[in-house]
């Protein structure tokens, strides 16, 4: 698998990252040299074998459906560029 | 997913075109929130209405660190719904991100399952009445999501206001197989599904409030040909607006498809004010979401126990209820189709029915008191008439205390009144009045009061009908028709 500088503009966009035109050459070579390491992986035989999620045998811990949080509007907006009574303010959106 | 058709075309559901007949298919994806105090992934309240961001943990705005944690409560929902749909369950399921950009959705992407859903197949039955008969709508899996927040664009001329308080609320995505074939069936689908989540408990189906919601796949066809190219319509929030947005879709399809153009798939947007439905345009772009498993999250795993402790308490859904209805009652599957379309209204009847006569019960169930509940647009648990009172009621009529019409005057007191049914009847002397001595009395002054009439009945015996009317008339409603019709006969030599 390997990708071009189309695809390399294209996962930028997709992800919001801004890449430079002159870039994109240097970032697909980037980006094909790690593909090529991880495909490295493809020489290993997993016919068969599930793949492992998680280093120590565990499941998901389940929480029981209690309310015991949230309730500190201010806090929550407290970092935000631009807010009015607790509501995020963002530059329009519609549709 | 592979698409198979499961359907005969049905003539009846085409739709006229100038090249000739055509025919949609329909596929729904109904996001259903589900019924838990707390968030899917954090433990902040669900509830409703409450002020901007009060219902926002630091998990649920995605601060740095947060970690989801899954409520069980939520698993037991999608497995209780899954049980319901008859559907296969899955006691391993993955969830994964998907990965776009809005600023309600404040972690960059949507904690969701993509291949491994916890819920598999299953199925919907719909009773599309006498011509189409029973149709059933295969459910292709459910899977648990979280919701995203809510932008609010009318409150500033150049920003749009972010309450994230529906944010990571545990919504089931339910998808249906591209089983419907008609605007119709799409309305009966959602109310169907609505009904069988509000027999489980599961989710409170209350469209105005956004708990449930249908993305609408639409499509067009020859009759029984290959499937076309589908939009989907978004966030379409009611079963009437459905049904409009499917029509209209189709026929704009089938009109781009007759001028020798192409569908082009499409993300679409229904506007209830003009019934049209219009291309999303910014969504298009955007639609590659590069799902990959959640590293937060580990496989969502339970066992054959699990599932059987929630078999155990699966309430008796609707429609093994409306079979036990006709079966116990002898009522008629279609009575008992509108008694089953909620819970309570069943609960209600059955309290009026048992020990009594089933047909007469659900006439006075649905005609009487649901009519009446309908036209003052209350909800059959804040009716004025309780179970009891309508019961006693119709124990007065089988009684032969009163006649219908009496008890339709009687069951406006207690409406209005309230009380005892039997006391008002003995209290206003509103008994029938079975003595023949005194029904007697009364037809002989009617015919002693009217020689012309009796003159006519001679050659023109239906006009008996207007003797039963003066007799009735003087007894003020009470005297049993069967008696007055037997003693009339005798009198006037009939």
């Amino acid at each position: 698998m390997s990708v071009d500088t189309d695809t390399v503009k294209r996962i930028g966009h997709l992800a919001r990252i801004k890449v430079d035109e002159q870039d994109l050459a240097s970032l697909a070579d980037e980006l094909n040299t790690i593909l090529g390491f991880v495909e490295q992986l493809n020489e290993v035989d997993v016919e068969g074998v599930v793949p492992m999620t998680s280093v120590i045998p565990m499941t998901q811990p389940l929480r029981p459906d209690v309310v015991n949080d949230g309730g500190y509007a201010s806090k929550i907006v407290t970092n935000a560029p631009l807010s009015e009574d607790n509501f995020f303010m963002v530059p329009k959106v519609v549709e | 997913m592979t698409l198979v058709d499961t359907r005969t075309p049905n003539p009846d559901y085409f739709i006229a075109g100038a090249t000739g007949d055509w025919e949609m298919v329909v596929g729904l994806e109904v996001h259903a929130q589900v019924t838990s105090q707390s968030k899917l992934f954090s433990g902040s309240s669900t509830r409703f209405g409450e002020p901007p961001n009060n219902n926002v943990s630091f998990v649920d705005a995605a601060m740095p660190g947060m970690l989801p944690v899954i409520n069980e409560e939520c698993v037991r929902q999608a497995v209780r719904t899954g049980l319901g749909l008859k559907a296969k369950i899955n006691k391993r399921s993955l969830f994964d991100r998907k990965n776009y950009f809005y600023p309600d959705l404040p972690q960059g992407y949507q904690i969701s399952q993509f291949k491994d859903p916890i819920v598999g197949e299953g199925e919907v039955h719909l009773d599309m009445g006498d011509k189409v008969g029973e149709v059933t709508i295969g459910i292709e899996r459910l899977h648990l999501e979280q919701d995203a927040g809510k932008s609010i664009h009318d409150q500033h001329p150049n920003m749009s206001f972010v309450d994230l308080n529906r944010s990571g609320v545990a919504l089931m995505e339910i998808v249906s197989k591209p089983d419907i074939r008609s605007a119709a069936e799409a309305r009966a689908y959602i109310t169907k599904l609505r009904t069988i989540l509000r027999y489980l408990g599961t989710c409170d189906g209350n469209m105005e409030q956004g708990s449930l919601r249908a993305d609408i796949n639409v499509s067009v066809r020859k009759p029984g040909g290959e499937f076309g190219t589908r939009c989907e319509i978004k966030n379409v929030n009611s079963v009437r607006f459905a049904g409009q947005a499917i029509e209209y879709e189709a026929r704009r399809q089938i009109d781009i498809l007759e001028d020798g153009g192409k569908v082009i798939q499409q993300t679409r947007l229904f506007d209830p004010k003009t019934g049209e439905t219009r291309s999303m345009r910014s969504k298009e772009e955007a639609h590659d979401y590069r799902y990959f498993p959640d590293p937060d999250l580990l496989p969502l795993e339970f066992d054959d126990a699990f599932i059987a402790e929630l078999a155990k308490d699966l309430p008796e859904l609707p429609d093994e209820k409306q079979a036990r209805l006709v079966a116990e009652y002898g009522i008629t599957k279609y009575d008992a189709s509108v008694l089953v379309a909620s819970r309570v209204s069943a609960d209600f009847y059955e309290s009026v029915a048992r020990g009594r006569d089933g047909k007469l019960s659900a006439n006075w169930v649905i005609n009487d008191l649901f009519g009446r509940l309908a036209k003052e647009g209350l909800d059959v648990r804040s009716s004025p008439v309780d179970a009891d009172q309508l019961g006693g009621i119709i124990d007065l009529i089988l009684n032969g205390e009163i006649s219908g019409k009496i008890a339709k005057e009687l069951f406006e007191i207690v409406w209005s009144e309230g009380g005892d049914p039997a006391q008002i009847v003995e209290k206003r002397g509103m008994k029938q009045v079975s003595d023949t001595g005194a029904i007697e009395k009364i037809v002989d002054e009617i015919i002693a009061a009217n020689p012309e009439q009796v003159g006519k009945v001679k050659d023109k015996p239906s006009m008996v009908g207007w003797f039963v009317g003066q007799v009735m008339k003087a007894s003020q409603g009470k005297a049993n028709p069967q008696a007055v019709n037997k003693i009339l006969k005798e009198k006037l030599g009939l």
